[in-house]
């Protein structure tokens, strides 16, 4: 996808595709969103990573104007976000299936393209697209709930990209979807972040963050508690810091209050430490040793994103 | 383990409101209906309308026509019904305009007492020479016309005691060969004491007391609607048990919007170019179509099984068949609106269509129901398209005869969509 065949769309009255600031949504006593401020770069892929919960929905819904938001503001190449300009230039693949089930691929992307004020030979050459896309040519004439699981998200997909977005906003696109096919979606998403599309994919999953996004925001509670790229979260998180993972033969009751002591922490039953310099390791041993205690085996371990987000909130991300 | 099956089921049966509504409220209000309607309550049966034409003004005519007005199961008007009370009567009824009045569906009978019947009333022996009173009935109401029959050889025997006594005397002379003058001087003083007590019952104002038998009161029967339908009554059912469908159709289809609000789609779709008017603007208009096919549908199979006389009344069929397809697509449109499940949508309509259908005369005619009744008919979209379409197939009037039911379903869909419309804010942003 190129910008030249996107959709005409007015002037930008802003270079930026997407910008939020100090966005806040309450549902009753429930803060979903609280203060996000981001800014998402042409040709950038943004990942929102957080729980279930945290907010990641609502922050999208509130970018595609699904959302009323209490405060703050979203602006599209500077268009408000529920304006048509802000419309055309934002697509949206939900987290939901939200595609017709009688109608086929071809009829489910036609329709959302008509939606979207295609029509004639620019409708079929989208379609055509899309189908080809989403590798779903071969399986253009079939009705929706004869497809796979897989292919089901790879549709849903491309009704979300029908009318060629410049943004475009991915609600977990691979939720219950097999190793093979999340391979086939990353794939598509790569093509599209490579033809200049800027995108906000939000996961919990800590791998497909690391793979597909630029920049991570790690979101939690409804706020963004930390942002920048994979390298940068983690160099700021635990600097040149390492981490040691060590599981024993004892029960945790018995290890617990020795990995306390050392200012680790149990996860899974397995011990986890942060340490400055590998020379460490040997010293954590001998201290595990003279303390009774059978060490099965030990790993030394650069941090990630899923240690960030366990450093900074306290939980793990599938929590 | 028997008994925490039952408790489940019953607690189950507790949180779904709509399986409730459906056990409990929907036999309640059928029960209360059909109690009404035939008149199991407070003896509500409906009363006959009835048109009287008197052009003898005799003696005998007036007692006829008073016997008449105290029948208690008629209702019987000599003249139109002003709808302003404080204006002039209007005039009389003529055989002319009773006959149009029953064309037009205003009563299901009406009696024209001729020129002459004060000379001749009985009908003794079959008198050929006897004037006959014309009854004018509609034939899509096949009681109205035997009752009135009925009442009116009982109104004979009871409201003019003088004329039948002075009657018999005649055939008596002219069979038997006369009274001795002892004998006529003895009738006739029994007849002077009879006009005395007749007399005195009319300032009593008293309801005639007995019956008799029938067959003295000449009557020639004439149906002016339907006489010429094949099939009499196949459009009534089309209409009534058409509407009815429509209505479960039209809610149906419009529940799509439940369906796609709970999966998402409409969230998409709302998220590019449409807006949420057009999306139920493009809903009501297809609802509309497909209510109208079925309806299509429907009275082509009345005319390819029953005969009904469909391709001469194809602009009244177009005109009330879309009037009625627009309301009951609007209708659907609101339920769905109002409703957050698909399961709450099919037990409100079961429960608000079955009703309105029965109310509104699709499972039973809506003129042998009592007159509160009638009126309570006219709060359903059921009762305005099935007057519409029997004024189209049964009657024959012409398309502007049917502003009345236009205007009405038409209005009814534009208020519905307007609230459909409104109610629907709430998918529209949270």
């Amino acid at each position: 996808m190129s910008a030249s065949s996107s959709l005409p769309m007015a002037a930008p009255s802003s270079p930026t595709p997407l910008e939020i600031d100090s966005l806040s949504k309450r549902f009753g006593e429930v803060t979903a969103v609280d203060g996000v401020s981001l800014e998402l770069g042409a040709g950038e892929c943004l990942g929102l990573l957080g729980p279930n919960g945290a907010g990641k929905s609502t922050l999208i819904r509130s970018i595609v104007g699904r959302v009323r938001p209490d405060a703050g503001r979203v602006s599209v190449f500077g268009f408000a976000a529920s304006s048509p300009e802000a419309r055309a230039a934002l697509g949206w693949v939900p987290q939901e299936l939200a595609i017709y089930p009688r109608l086929t691929c071809k009829e489910n992307l036609a329709a959302f393209g008509r939606y979207h004020g295609l029509s004639g030979g620019k409708l079929a050459e989208a379609v055509a697209w899309c189908l080809d896309w989403a590798a779903l040519t071969d399986r253009a004439g079939d009705l929706e709930k004869n497809l796979s699981g897989g292919m089901k998200r790879r549709l849903n997909m491309a009704a979300g990209i029908i009318h060629r977005p410049r943004v475009v906003l991915m609600d977990e696109p691979t939720v219950g979807v097999d190793p093979q096919s999340r391979n086939r979606i990353f794939e598509m998403i790569e093509a599209l972040r490579d033809k200049g599309a800027a995108i906000i994919y939000t996961t919990h999953y800590m791998e497909e963050a690391e793979r597909l996004c630029d920049r991570v925001a790690i979101i939690d509670h409804g706020r963004i508690i930390a942002q920048g790229t994979n390298q940068e979260l983690v160099h700021s998180t635990f600097a040149s810091r390492s981490q040691v993972v060590a599981r024993f033969a004892n029960p945790a009751s018995e290890t617990g209050a020795w990995v306390e002591q050392h200012a680790g922490r149990l996860v899974d039953g397995s011990a986890e430490f942060t340490i400055e310099r590998s020379t460490q390791i040997a010293g954590l041993l001998d201290d595990a040793a003279q303390a009774g205690l059978e060490l099965l085996d030990v790993t030394l371990r650069r941090p990630n994103l899923e240690s960030v987000f366990l450093h900074l909130t306290g939980r793990e991300l599938r929590d | 383990m028997i008994i925490p099956i039952i408790r489940t089921a019953i607690t189950g049966l507790r949180r779904d409101r709509a399986s409730l509504a459906l056990s409990f409220i929907l036999p309640i209000a059928f029960f209360t209906i059909f109690a009404v309607i035939f008149g199991g309550q407070h003896n509500s049966t409906a009363r006959i309308k009835v048109i009287l034409v008197d052009e003898d003004h005799s003696s005998a005519s007036l007692d006829l026509v008073r016997g008449l007005q105290c029948e208690s199961s008629l209702a019987v008007s000599t003249r139109p019904a002003s709808k302003d009370k404080k204006a002039t009567p209007l005039a009389e009824y003529t055989a002319a305009t009773a006959e149009a009045a029953v064309k037009a569906g205003d009563a299901p009978v009406a009696l024209i007492i001729p020129k002459g019947f004060g000379q001749n009333p009985i009908s003794f022996g079959g008198d050929s020479s006897a004037p006959q009173i014309q009854l004018l009935n509609d034939s899509s109401d096949m009681i109205a016309p035997q009752m009135v029959s009925g009442l009116l050889q009982k109104a004979a025997m009871t409201a003019m005691p003088v004329t039948m006594a002075e009657k018999g005397m005649q055939y008596t002379d002219q069979y038997i060969g006369g009274f001795t003058p002892e004998q006529r001087k003895r009738m006739d003083n029994n007849l002077d004491q009879l006009r005395q007590l007749k007399s005195q019952q009319e300032k009593a104002s008293t309801a005639p007391a007995s019956s008799g038998s029938g067959g003295m009161i000449a009557v020639k029967a004439r149906s002016v609607v339907g006489t010429d339908k094949r099939s009499p009554m196949i459009s009534f059912y089309a209409a009534s048990i058409g509407v009815m469908f429509l209505l479960f159709t039209a809610t149906g289809s419009a529940g799509v919007l439940l369906d796609e609000a709970e999966s998402g789609t409409l969230d998409r779709v709302l998220s590019s170019r449409v807006t949420m008017t057009s999306l139920l603007a493009g809903k009501l208009i297809y609802n509309t179509l497909l209510a109208f096919t079925q309806l299509a549908v429907m009275f082509l199979w009345g005319w390819a099984v029953f005969k009904l006389d469909l391709f001469t009344h194809i602009p009244g069929f177009l005109v009330m068949g879309l009037c009625t397809a627009f309301a009951v697509a609007a209708f659907g449109m609101l339920l769905a609106s109002i409703c957050q499940t698909r399961a709450q949508l099919g037990a409100i309509s079961t429960l608000l269509i079955l009703m309105m259908s029965a109310v509104g005369g699709s499972m039973f005619p809506r003129f042998l129901m009592p007159e509160a009744m009638q009126k309570a008919g006219l709060f359903t979209i059921n009762a305005w398209a099935i007057d519409g379409f029997t004024k189209v197939f049964w009657r024959d009037l012409p398309v502007q005869q049917l502003w009345q039911q236009v205007s009405v379903l038409l209005a009814v869909g534009v208020v519905l969509f307007v609230l459909a419309r409104r109610i629907a804010r709430r998918w529209e942003i949270a």
